[in-house]
């Protein structure tokens, strides 16, 4: 089967955020506490109880003002890192493309996480699992949209295959070269290619991303060199805490904690 | 709205002032965004701040809260200089070339008749001068100097360009940009819309506001148009509901005008003689009004007793019932009970602390909602008063949410869409149709054998819906609204059948043909467009008869011909209209009758009111807000010279020396109105969980205000404590060379619910617009610093 995925198309985001609220409704995801602290950016990153935000970001430059919006979630990449990763095998792409995690077989050690070219895994601390977007697998394999993109009214998201998605986003990208000469496709070539395909209107930088995503170098040397015995060392430890704690040392450098929320509501 | 949401789809070009449509009425970016894509259309913010809505617009112009007539005042000005009207539209379907009455002038701020004991104008000047057969004369060519167009050109030359600049703050070249992008919508192949929320409305001068707006599109042709129109996005998803079943103080269902003590209504034919005009669509009155009495009375009305006509309630002319006078009476005691259902002026009121003050003079209230609103609970600790010292007895009711009850909504383009009941409400929760009857039914009992001739509305009212069965009950009132004909039982097709002999029912005209012996319409679901512009007519009830866009005569020229194929949806063949839209004129007129270009058919004069007298004025003038740091700098006439003062307690006036910074407030997306349902939403709570207030950086520079301190923010009747937002997006005005700062407050908050903080209320003055008394919410003096008072 062709591989699907999304377009976040920027330029037709009001930054409403109902696809945020959407993914938490379909996932029965708690809210977590929050205060306002200068920015309309309430959760300022993905959290295990956030699989999809928003991110705000406003420019002054020659006395025009910009606000950009850009949704931020799993890019599910067409050679996934985490997947190489993941020393339980819990990480796999389906046959649409869409890289999920077996919840089963996740024991929560956030190598993926590390691995990841685009920072996307959260650890959720109540259910010791590694969390992040399927890309609602089990909704599109109904024949139903995710529901972060049911949700958007303006269009700016748009679900199909990757082929389509990537036509109409360069599609979009002529047209904005006008108002905005920086215009650019976003997830054609990033990281090896992703299923998820933004029209960005300005650098990706000015969206919070990465212009050239890369894998963390240590996470090499760690799949040729150490992967092979993890089974071992679980069996020899047999305490995922432990795990977890030496793997976020040893992997997680410079890399910020996993954002675990306390939940205001039951 | 004229118009209606899809229709935004084939603007080409969106004005958009007083409103942040993309946080509060997200929905029209969907067709917006369509009508950009497909048309190339332009969007235009207008507005104080930098928002969301601003993030998306082509072009994006600043202007000063209360500035909105001077800003539009000079758009008028540069196209009626340049001439950019559309010449053929505003001869035919305006009052353009109307002559006026010489005794009629406008001189430094004031119009002719003003008496300024009153604060009112004597209006017998600001009319048509006619010809000795009673006829108005008219000036087809436009040049005779007291025709309505030439009197129009010669009020807006104060307001060029240079002086409109300093009196809105806008940089020139921006508010040239907005002029000219949208004067260009001024020909027969383009339509603009105006799009306005209550940033237009809550202000002393808010109809003027909205009737300048009018008068933009007149000019350049815009109205009766796809794409076009002045469009009023309503505040709730049923505001338009509520206004058109009566929830209005000086209206009745269907905006009969509800009578007063005046003598001139002391009976039915008196009232009939008074409201009647004798040309127009109005001629009809009696019709709507005795259907109406029927509906409400029954058998008791009868032809010998004027079909109950004294059963109405006569409000006093000497007291005022809108928001802000309610609560000043209730202030001074003169209110002892109220009930207060889906609304929590504890938080949204203004004047909250004088508002919260006025609840302490009730004896009882009657509290409906979803949850325990802090206006039901403003006795209490948490309100951080002593509970003993309140004597109110305060009745909570849980209300059923829309999902939990079926019922129609009529949304902002007039769609009456029924919604079918998802899930049975939570616990003892009810929806307010069953609570009404429940309320009605045992408060006739309570009268039942009463002989007291003043009880009599009460035990005459027509209360005979089936009891116990939710599904019926609705049925039976929806039926009600649309009528009968009392003679043969049916259900009326439209409200041209309605009687004035009392042998027709209909509880709200405008609503009549919505539940037909055909069905009922407000459930049609045909989602077909068969316009192929989004019309959608098989897809539920637009009032009046299903049409669309109103004024839809003027789609079409003088002789019935579209002024473009790609916005036809009206026209004249083969002797005969056609069209896709239901026309909004007397069919059997052809254009070349004396009235065949009469599309404004619910005025007597049957054309658009490019002059049209209102409380303030036949044409809007700029005046400062109540609070202004500023003088006017179009007349020496400060602030609207017509509207009400309430020089009461607890309603100080803030000066620019204690308070220089102009305040304004807001809603964003993901918060609701007063906020009692989303802020105990937790996802929403989490997403906009406290209040803030946005201030530039120049002013957080001035303060030693640094991004997410807490600060407070205070006025002449209170204090807040926010989070401040410092954000380019919000920069300071420069009005006649000086500067002065704006800053922007969230009004959702109160002390119930997850996401908690203080409402921005106490800040806002109670004064209004001189007609409606709607608040003036949005442009208020205050000031800023950095802490906790």
């Amino acid at each position: 089967m062709a591989n699907k995925g999304f377009l976040v198309d920027t330029s037709k985001c009001i930054g409403c955020r109902g696809c945020v609220v959407a993914c938490k409704q379909w996932n029965q995801l708690p809210a977590e506490y929050s205060e306002f602290k200068g920015s309309y950016q309430t959760i300022p990153d993905l959290t295990g109880n956030n699989y999809t935000i928003v991110t705000f970001h406003e420019y002054e430059e020659n006395g025009r003002v910009e606000w950009y919006f850009a949704k931020r979630q799993c890019m599910h990449c067409l050679d996934p890192a985490c997947m190489k990763v993941c020393p339980q095998k819990a990480i796999s792409i389906t046959d649409t493309g869409a890289v999920v995690r077996d919840n089963d077989k996740c024991v929560g050690c956030k190598y993926c996480a590390a691995a990841c070219p685009f920072q996307i895994p959260r650890y959720n601390k109540e259910t010791d699992k590694e969390t992040k977007c399927s890309l609602c697998t089990e909704r599109t394999a109904e024949g139903v949209l995710p529901a972060c993109v049911k949700a958007c009214i303006t269009g700016a998201l748009w679900y199909g295959d990757r082929d389509e998605v990537l036509g109409r986003a360069k599609e979009r990208v002529s047209e904005l070269k006008g108002e905005y000469p920086n215009a650019n496709v976003y997830g054609e070539t990033e990281a090896g290619g992703t299923n998820i395909i933004y029209v960005l209107a300005d650098e990706p930088e000015k969206y919070g991303f990465e212009k050239e995503p890369k894998i963390p170098g240590p996470i090499n040397a760690w799949q040729d060199v150490i992967k092979p015995y993890f089974p071992w060392l679980i069996a020899l430890t047999g305490a995922v805490s432990v795990i977890s704690f030496f793997s976020t040392r040893l992997l997680g450098a410079g890399k910020e904690e996993a954002h675990e929320g306390e939940s205001i509501d039951g | 709205m004229t118009n209606h949401w899809n229709d935004l789809q084939n603007t080409d070009c969106a004005l958009i002032m007083g409103s942040n449509a993309a946080e509060n009425h997200p929905m029209s970016f969907k067709w917006l965004m369509k009508a950009k894509e497909t048309r190339g259309a332009k969007i235009i913010h207008v507005d104080p701040r930098f928002t969301r809505t601003s993030a998306r617009s082509d072009i994006y112009a600043p202007l000063r809260s209360g500035t909105d007539i001077a800003f539009i005042g000079g758009m008028i000005n540069y196209i009626l200089n340049n001439d950019l009207f559309f010449r053929d539209y505003v001869v035919n379907f305006t009052n353009a070339p109307f002559v006026i009455e010489d005794g009629f002038d406008f001189k430094d701020g004031l119009y002719s008749g003003y008496d300024p004991e009153k604060r009112k104008y004597d209006q017998s000047t600001w009319k048509y001068k006619k010809d000795a057969e009673g006829n108005p004369i008219k000036d087809p060519t436009l040049q005779n100097p007291r025709c309505v167009l030439q009197l129009m050109k010669k009020h807006y030359e104060r307001y060029d360009v240079d002086t409109v600049c300093e009196a809105t703050g806008t940089p020139k070249d921006q508010f040239l940009k907005v002029t000219e992008a949208y004067a260009a919508t001024g020909v027969p192949d383009k339509s603009g819309t105006i799009m306005y929320a209550m940033g237009t409305t809550q202000h002393s001068v808010g109809t003027e506001n909205v009737r300048i707006f009018a008068v933009l599109q007149l000019l350049l042709g815009n109205i009766g148009v796809p794409g076009g129109g002045v469009n009023a996005m309503r505040g709730e998803s049923n505001v338009q509901g509520a206004c058109d079943m009566g929830l209005l103080m000086h209206v009745l269902n269907g905006y009969v005008s509800a009578p007063t003590n005046d003598p001139a209504y002391s009976n039915l034919e008196s009232y009939l003689n008074k409201e009647t005009p004798t040309a127009g669509f109005k001629v009809n009155t009696p019709k709507w009004l005795i259907s109406m009495l029927k509906s409400y009375y029954g058998d008791a009305a009868t032809k010998g007793n004027d079909f109950c006509y004294d059963y109405l309630p006569k409000r006093r002319t000497d007291r005022n019932y809108t928001h802000i006078g309610i609560f000043e009476a209730m202030y001074e005691g003169d209110i002892k009970g109220a009930f207060v259902f889906g609304a929590n002026p504890y938080v949204s009121g203004p004047d909250a602390n004088k508002e919260v003050k006025a609840l302490e003079n009730l004896d009882w209230m009657v509290a409906a909602d979803l949850f325990e609103t802090e206006t039901a609970s403003f006795w209490t600790e948490e309100a951080g008063v002593d509970p003993k010292k309140i004597k109110t007895e305060v009745f909570f009711l849980p209300a059923a949410a829309s999902y939990e009850k079926a019922g129609t909504i009529t949304n902002s383009g007039r769609w009456v869409q029924f919604r079918w009941k998802a899930v049975d409400p939570i616990g003892e929760a009810m929806a307010d149709l069953e609570i009404f009857y429940e309320l009605g039914k045992n408060i006739r009992e309570l009268y039942k054998g009463s002989t007291d001739f003043k009880d009599k509305p009460i035990q005459d009212l027509a209360w005979d819906y089936t009891e116990g069965d939710e599904e019926k009950l609705l049925d039976e009132v929806q039926r009600e609204i649309n009528g009968y004909d009392l003679t043969t039982g049916k259900l009326m097709a439209k409200f041209g059948d309605l009687k004035d002999d009392g042998t027709t029912s209909c509880g709200s005209w405008v609503y009549s043909g919505m539940y037909t012996e055909e069905g009922n319409k407000t459930q049609s679901r045909d989602n077909k467009d068969r316009s192929g512009i989004g019309m959608y007519s098989g897809w539920s009830f637009a009032w009046p008869v299903n049409r669309r866009i109103v004024y839809n005569r003027c789609s079409a020229d003088a002789a019935g011909k579209p002024w473009s194929d790609d916005k036809k949806i009206i026209w004249w063949e083969d002797g005969n209209w056609a069209g896709i839209d239901v026309p909004d004129f007397i069919v059997s007129n052809a254009p070349s009758d004396p009235d065949g270009c009469k599309a404004y058919i619910m005025k007597d004069d049957g054309v658009g009111g490019l002059f049209a007298p209102t409380a303030d004025g036949p044409f809007p003038e700029h005046y400062e807000p109540w609070e202004s740091p500023v003088e006017n700098m179009l007349s020496s006439v400060q602030f609207n010279p017509a509207a009400t003062i309430w020089d009461t307690p607890m309603n100080e006036q803030g000066k620019a020396d204690k308070y220089p910074i102009i305040g304004t407030t807001y809603r964003v997306v993901e918060h609701w109105q007063a906020g009692i349902m989303t802020r105990n939403t937790p996802w929403l709570a989490e997403l906009m969980p406290n209040v803030f207030v946005e201030i530039s950086k120049e002013l957080a520079a001035e303060k030693g205000i640094a991004n997410g301190d807490v600060v407070t923010v205070e006025s002449a009747r209170g204090n807040i404590e926010a989070v401040a937002c410092v954000t380019a997006r919000f920069k300071p005005f420069k009005i006649n060379g000086k500067i002065y700062h704006e800053l922007g407050i969230l009004w959702h908050y109160g002390f119930q619910g997850i996401a908690k903080g203080n409402p921005a209320n106490r800040l806002t003055p109670h004064i209004g617009c001189a007609n409606s008394n709607t608040p003036e919410y949005k442009a208020f003096l205050c000031d800023i610093h950095k802490g906790v008072k």
